[in-house]
């Protein structure tokens, strides 16, 4: 008998409690998407990285969900949070949940993604939040290796043979539309930007720009011309992919609603 | 408690070299104190209080840690002790102790540059090789073993070797 009062749970949305569950459910989501490549990867040490990287991207999802359970102070815990909401309720970016596709696929959005969370930890250490901030202190650190893993990746790929390059360059081109999400903000997270317990994301674009620019250039790549953005993640709104990664991810906690180990 | 004659001081030296002697499951040669991971220890009322600190956010044997320690403190006479995890400041390899870098290099894992290394996009590192000291090495991926090391190969003694990154 399913327990339907544990079929999605309720969340006390306060501007500081929907920030970190933004950023949580980034880390959760692309951190599920690299455990998918776990014994597929194209080499061993590829393997080893992606899931290095997604444990990672776990524990940082851990330390956010914990942080807005204590803000929210509502009976919600990490557990519930990553396997009681529905897909409507995540609030991460579309780009994290794109299927991997290729190798080169998941390396451009990984390399899109690391690329703006190494500003963005780097940034968030002066928040005004200080558990805030001792999450970002410890994040920037892993951030920057995901940024230079995927870098080298881009430049081996792009600079590498006819068929990586296409490859690489495909993936630049699909993906590209799911870039300016990671800059945008809301009237709520606004209001955590003038407290000083945010950052503006929108700062980050022209760095961001600056650093993709330059690796995507030294891998003989090309960045789209087409500036328009596609959104939606923040809200709620998700691509199809979401909901499939959710039925994996939440599938103990589906069937057998508050088992434990 | 463990002794009504102990005062809180002694009591927490007692508790700090117990819960120092506990190692790092994964390098199994390192205690936490070496690592750095032991951050704190505070007695109150005969009631001990550890802190401790993640080398990664996502590092599974930081639960393994914490239940060595509340293990080990039980063992010698400990009620109830208190493990509980701190963030900041954010751990750095530089914390490792000089004798932790010894027993790394003799474990074979090559202890970390110095942590202001880290930042460049397309750094050249120079690890020697904690076999035969050479420094003809090269890196085959930056992610090894554990969430903190990378692998590693000797170009002199052709040994894949462990290196602890730096962090």
């Amino acid at each position: 008998m399913v327990n339907m009062a544990a079929a999605s749970i309720q969340i006390s949305e306060t501007p500081l409690v929907l920030y970190v569950l933004r950023r949580a459910d980034d880390a959760l989501i692309l951190g599920h998407r690299l455990s998918e490549w776990c014994g597929h990867a194209p080499m061993l040490e590829e393997d080893m990285a992606l899931a290095n990287m997604g444990l990672d991207l776990l524990g940082q999802a851990r330390e956010l969900y914990g942080y807005a359970a204590k803000v929210e102070a509502n009976g919600n815990d990490e557990d519930k949070f990553a396997y009681l909401r529905d897909v409507g309720q995540y609030r991460n970016l579309l780009l994290v949940e794109q299927p991997n596709g290729d190798f080169a696929r998941t390396m451009v959005r990984q390399f899109f993604y690391a690329a703006f969370a190494d500003l963005y930890w780097r940034a968030m250490m002066r928040s005004s939040d200080a558990t805030l901030a001792a999450i970002a202190a410890k994040s920037e650190k892993e951030s920057a290796y995901h940024l230079r893993h995927s870098a080298e990746w881009i430049v081996r790929l792009g600079d590498g043979t006819e068929e990586s390059h296409a490859r690489a360059q495909t993936a630049i081109d699909d993906l590209w539309a799911y870039t300016g999400e990671m800059f945008w903000l809301d009237d709520r997270e606004r209001a955590l930007v003038d407290a000083g317990i945010a950052i503006d994301d929108a700062s980050l674009r022209a760095p961001w720009l600056k650093t993709i620019t330059n690796v995507v250039s030294e891998a003989t790549l090309t960045l789209p011309t087409n500036n328009w953005m596609q959104q939606g993640g923040r809200s709620g709104r998700h691509s199809e992919h979401l909901g499939h990664l959710l039925s994996e991810l939440q599938s103990m906690q589906r069937t057998f609603p508050g088992a434990t180990w | 408690m463990v002794t009504a004659t102990l005062s809180d001081v002694d009591l927490r030296q007692r508790a700090w070299e117990i819960a120092a002697r506990v190692v790092d499951p994964e390098i199994p040669v390192l205690t936490i104190a070496d690592l750095g991971v032991l951050r704190e220890v505070a007695v109150h009322d005969g009631r001990v209080e550890v802190a401790i600190t993640p080398t990664y956010s996502g590092c599974p044997a930081m639960n393994m840690i914490a239940l060595e320690i509340e293990l080990a403190l039980e063992r010698e006479g400990f009620r109830h002790p208190k493990i509980h995890t701190v963030l900041s400041p954010a751990w750095t390899t530089d914390w490792i102790s000089e004798d932790g870098r010894r027993k790394l290099r003799e474990y074979g894992i090559a202890p970390p540059l110095a942590a202001s290394s880290r930042r460049a996009l397309f750094g050249v590192q120079q690890v020697a090789c904690p076999q035969c000291g050479s420094a003809n090495t090269e890196l085959l991926s930056e992610f090894g073993s554990t969430s903190c090391k990378a692998l590693w190969r000797c170009k002199s003694c052709r040994e894949p070797f462990d290196y602890f990154k730096c962090h």
